[in-house]
């Protein structure tokens, strides 16, 4: 028979409590986006008199013409290719550090260490300048094209890491069957650095879902907006009195997160504890 | 020719799958990187060429009020946000490490809001917060307390960025119970055979093991916090303000370099950030011998 002490029951009831302090403000959002907007400032409890999706139909529309659901592909556009760049360049890079030999092998690795505590903004300046003269600027490329060169090393890093503690047997039984080293990259190094990968991509994910300076400073036509942009845009232009359509968007624009969470949840929390990526 | 034949033999493979990353390092770090330092000793709007004014821009922006003030809203950022939100992350974390069941449940809710956190949607949420008839207030009304604009008013408007800051401790308390789960537990077993309590427990194994763990949350956060962007643009609608009291380091460079393009003053300004950062983190690195324990 369990007895159930009370120190226990009150260490749960303590941390329960702190996890609904943590995640009130978003059940308020979420139980707001479905009250009328006389209702949100009157009613602050979760409780909803009265249900409506009106918020959502009318955010929808979003600005001028423009609505989320362009905003909305824009974003898995830009996302998308952001993974394909990411995974191809980053596990490239990553196979040739963790199972190639060449000259200057232990310098490039430790520049490319030094290159994950450098601050963007040194780079963005002259980056902008230049795509500017090439006639890049409110285009998705200066988004997209730098993931096809392995800008985010991080991931270079944890898919090292993840190769070095594959078992080299593995390499030599490729090899005496005849497998050269692109063979080996392509059928058996990335199908078991698979985990890597989906860490890799779920933060990229996350990161490109969540970036906002970029955006803000190459995108500027309103059909070429991502979620983020047309987010803020909208909270501008809509003002004060339709926090309800306003909550609605934000909590939408929060959906592919929430499911990226929920799907991913081991790769992501172990990424965080062990790979040292930052949440 | 034979030498450069047997490196190209040796070499072309490890280059080729290299060549993507270096490609991105020489044209979109080394070079930008360079050309950024050319610029800072520049006036440069982008439609006159560059003009050469030395130190110029370095000390221009230390007769700039706003620039002073914007170096002071991040180092408060800084130091408040970062030792709080750690220092949460690693309470929850010890509450959570003692064998409690649910514990994959309740990690996930407290991480939630990091996943969330850097996104519009929540800078937004939170100006309806702490705005004036925001949640809050009617909480505080709740308790007879009158409330105010709290994200208007200069005096509070960085502290809600900075709850804000703090509400995001999950991802390194998820760091934490990493850390605390590889504390071999004979080592509690046999404190309490020699009568150790919780708090000597702590004090003697738990802190000094977790010591490298807490170096690096805190040089990752640091510098993350020094970066911090998003919230401050959108809670303050882009303009760092009330009176400049949100107006963050890369809040300030954004408008110098992308509104009123001084990109000269921009780049110094990114240089200075970046020596800043190096200096912080070699300050931790140097310091660290004398606070951080590695097991052998």
């Amino acid at each position: 028979m369990t007895t159930i002490r009370p120190g226990r029951a009150a260490l749960h009831v303590f941390i329960i409590a702190g996890c609904l302090i943590m995640v009130y403000p978003l059940l308020w959002m979420l139980s707001s986006s479905f009250k009328f907007n006389t209702e949100i400032f009157s009613n602050t409890t979760l409780w909803i008199n009265d249900f409506t999706i009106d918020n959502y139909i009318q955010g929808w529309k979003g600005v001028s013409g423009v609505t989320f659901g362009t905003f909305f592909l824009n974003t898995f556009y830009i996302v998308g290719m952001s993974i394909i760049g990411t995974l191809l360049s980053c596990s490239m890079a990553a196979y040739a550090f963790a199972r190639l030999n060449f000259t200057m092998k232990k310098a490039l690795f430790a520049i490319m260490l030094v290159t994950l505590m450098l601050p963007f903004h040194v780079t963005v300046i002259p980056q902008y300048i230049v795509f500017n003269k090439l006639g890049w600027i409110d285009t998705t490329l200066p988004l997209i094209l730098p993931k096809f060169f392995a800008v985010e090393g991080f991931f270079i890093f944890l898919i090292v890491q993840f190769i070095r503690s594959l078992p080299r047997e593995l390499d030599q039984a490729a090899e005496i069957d005849g497998c050269g080293p692109i063979m080996k990259y392509i059928y058996l190094i990335m199908p078991l650095a698979m985990p890597a990968l989906v860490t890799s991509m779920i933060f990229t994910f996350i990161w490109t879902w969540n970036d906002f300076f970029s955006q803000l400073l190459y995108l500027s036509t309103l059909s070429k907006y991502t979620v983020a942009l047309g987010l803020r845009m909208f909270t501008d232009s809509t003002g004060q009195n339709s926090w309800g359509a306003m909550f609605a968007m934000s909590l939408l624009s929060l959906v592919p997160l929430f499911a990226v969470f929920i799907f991913f949840q081991r790769y992501l929390i172990e990424g965080i504890a062990s790979g040292g990526i930052k949440g | 020719m034979q030498a450069i034949r047997t490196f190209w033999k040796n070499n072309w493979v490890g280059y080729f799958f290299l060549s993507p990353w270096l490609i991105g390092l020489i044209c979109l770090s080394a070079f930008p990187m360079a050309f950024s330092l050319y610029l800072s000793f520049t006036q440069y709007d982008m439609f006159t060429s560059p003009n050469w004014i030395g130190l110029g821009n370095f000390t221009e922006m230390f007769q700039d009020r706003k620039y002073l003030n914007s170096i002071e809203v991040t180092i408060k950022y800084v130091l408040i946000g970062v030792p709080l939100q750690l220092t949460f992350a690693l309470c929850i974390a010890l509450l959570l490490n003692r064998g409690l069941r649910g514990l994959r449940v309740y990690r996930a809710v407290y991480y939630v809001p990091s996943l969330f956190g850097g996104s519009v949607a929540i800078a937004i949420l939170w100006r309806q917060l702490f705005g004036g008839e925001g949640l809050v207030n009617e909480f505080l009304a709740s308790f007879g307390i009158e409330g105010k604009n709290w994200v208007s008013t200069p005096d509070t408007a960085l502290y809600t960025l900075i709850i804000l800051a703090i509400w995001q401790f999950g991802a390194s308390m998820v760091i934490f119970l990493a850390g605390l789960k590889q504390i071999p537990t004979e080592l509690y077993e046999s404190a309490k055979i020699d009568g150790a309590g919780r708090v000597r427990q702590f004090r003697s194994i738990t802190f000094p093991l977790l010591t490298p763990i807490i170096f690096f949350n805190l040089v990752m956060q640091i510098i993350s916090a020094f970066q911090a962007f998003t919230p401050a643009f959108i809670v303050s609608g882009g303009n760092g303000g009330p009176l400049d009291s949100t107006l963050f380091y890369t809040l300030y460079l954004y408008q110098k370099g992308f509104t009123h393009f001084q990109m000269g003053f921009a780049s110094a300004m990114a240089w200075l950030l970046l020596l800043t950062i190096a200096f912080i983190t070699a300050l931790i690195f140097v310091t660290s011998g004398r606070w951080v324990y590695y097991q052998e």
